[in-house]
């Protein structure tokens, strides 16, 4: 299988008034095509950098992205993005807020069939009965979801998600989790999730690759397979554990907490 | 029904409570009409100048309404510049502010000269000098407080510069912006009769207030207030109207 997403020894610094902050040192990270890959590290580590270097958004100062084979110099259409805050134009209806990129994205739908299309993803959510509501009718996870329709409405090839949890409730938290797994189903498409929910990566990614600290750089790169995960039961199985704990350990490493390890630590 | 008929008494019985409580207090006082008019007395000066307020009132409206126009589509330029380009923000907000501090009584005179013989001209001047400021400042915080996600969601589509403005910045401006112009509303007014009033040329309530004034007229003086009044709250609802229809979105239901 091809890599989808190809992130070559990008390095990346920001210039500030104190000199060049770097927050990217030699970074690579492939993501096979329909993969789901979830990006963690401590916080401030750059992982929001990330996001929009594959997005097009920003150029790296070194180091290449490609997506699809091609390198990314600018955005494209063929990406969606979700974001912590879930920003909806208030000014529309939740359906009208889905449809929004295929306003922008060249595509040959008729109106019609762009509204089945988001009405169809909206019943996917859990959002049917929403479509004409205003976002102000809906609560924080409500409009995480039909956000999450509005990232993959144009069916693009890679969705990226910089922590879409990061601001809800446990519950609902956990909710969203299984909306995910059932988008996935439905909709091909190649994810990279920005996240600091450990459970949440175990339970959503296919490969969970932990960012050293600040500037940062691939430190651990963790297969999670786990058999019949769209079940949330699946976190509390031992193999789910032992995953959580090597990963636990390696965020700490890149805390600089610890270096050497220890069982206790590892128990802990 | 109840409710709407609620909304539109509401204010009524706000004006008429007011009126009487005018009434009383110059019969209390027993003013004479020339220290201060009472509501009865602006009776007979609307009975006996009626023609004069309707040509008069409409030429401060529509000189008013014209300066308002002109005032709405350059402050909202000044206000895009602003809103975009910090370099631009930093270079004009001082000369803004300072435009701003000049009195603009003082400024009638200067332009009543330049432009000699210019009336309409000179009062659209100054009504749109006046109330531009509020529409601009307001454009500008609108436009410069987009939070980035609404900037990024686009952006990451390959949207141009010119759609994020179009679907998202001037939509999302749309509050600021009306708060403004109901500001402007009652500045473009203090605009157009300060030249009316300034420079008499014959035309507008500002010159009906004037020849009051002249023949010691008192109710009549009082008569144009109350009419200048009239005509900036029908325009300040005609704003409302336009606010309900392109930012009702941004009204939360009470709860």
């Amino acid at each position: 299988m091809t890599n989808l997403i190809e992130i070559k020894g990008v390095t990346h610094a920001y210039k500030t008034d104190n000199g060049p902050l770097p927050v990217l040192d030699d970074l690579n990270i492939s993501v096979p095509e329909g993969d789901f890959c979830a990006v963690v590290g401590p916080s401030g580590c750059g992982k929001s950098t990330l996001t929009k270097l594959v997005a097009g958004l920003m150029k790296p100062d070194q180091g290449e992205v490609w997506l699809h084979g091609e390198r990314v110099t600018s955005p494209r259409s063929t990406v969606g993005m979700a974001f912590q805050n879930p920003v909806m134009l208030e000014w529309r209806t939740i359906l009208q807020n889905v449809l929004l990129p295929l306003e922008i994205v060249p595509n040959k739908m008729s109106k019609r069939e762009k509204e089945e299309r988001g009405r169809e993803l909206l019943a996917l959510v859990g959002l049917e009965g929403f479509e004409d509501k205003r976002p102000s009718e809906l609560s924080g996870g409500m409009r995480q979801r039909a956000s999450l329709c509005r990232a993959i409405v144009h069916k693009p090839d890679v969705l990226i998600m910089d922590e879409p949890f990061g601001a809800l409730d446990a519950f609902t938290r956990e909710d969203l989790w299984q909306t995910m797994h059932a988008l996935r189903a439905e909709e091909p498409f190649t994810g990279v999730l920005i996240t600091h929910d450990l459970r949440e990566s175990v339970y959503l990614a296919d490969e969970v690759i932990v960012l050293s600290g600040r500037p940062a750089t691939t430190q651990h790169v963790e297969n999670v397979k786990l058999e019949g995960r769209t079940d949330l039961e699946v976190i509390y199985t031992p193999e789910a554990t032992d995953i959580l704990h090597r990963l636990r350990h390696q965020i700490e490493i890149a805390q600089g907490r610890a270096e050497g390890q220890t069982k206790d630590e590892e128990a802990a | 029904m109840m409710k709407h008929w609620k909304k539109v008494a509401t204010p009524l019985i706000a004006i008429v409570a007011f009126l009487a409580f005018w009434e009383f207090i110059v019969w209390v006082n027993q003013w004479p009409n020339y220290k201060m008019a009472s509501p009865s007395d602006l009776i007979p000066a609307y009975a006996k100048y009626w023609n004069l307020f309707l040509i008069y009132g409409w030429q401060t409206l529509w000189r008013t309404v014209v300066g308002l126009l002109v005032a709405v589509v350059f402050g909202t330029l000044i206000g895009m510049v602003m809103g975009f380009s910090r370099t631009m923000r930093d270079a004009l907000y001082p000369l803004l502010v300072g435009f701003n501090a000049i009195p603009k009584a003082t400024v009638v005179p200067v332009i009543a000269l330049i432009f000699i013989g210019q009336h309409d001209f000179n009062t659209v001047l100054i009504a749109f000098m006046i109330s531009f400021f509020p529409i601009s400042v307001a454009v500008s915080i609108g436009l410069s407080t987009l939070e980035p996600e609404y900037r990024d969601i686009l952006r990451s589509l390959g949207a141009s510069k010119w759609t994020i403005f179009w679907k998202i910045a001037l939509p999302k401006t749309l509050p600021e912006f009306f708060g403004a112009l109901k500001v402007a509303v009652t500045l473009a007014f203090i605009g157009t009769n300060l030249m009316e009033i300034v420079e008499p040329h014959g035309r507008g309530l500002g010159h009906l207030f004037d020849s009051g004034k002249i023949n010691a007229d008192y109710p009549l003086m009082f008569a144009v207030l109350i009419a200048l009044a009239f005509l900036g709250i029908l325009l300040y609802y005609i704003v409302v109207g336009l606010e309900k229809i392109f930012a009702g979105w941004a009204e939360r239901p009470q709860g």
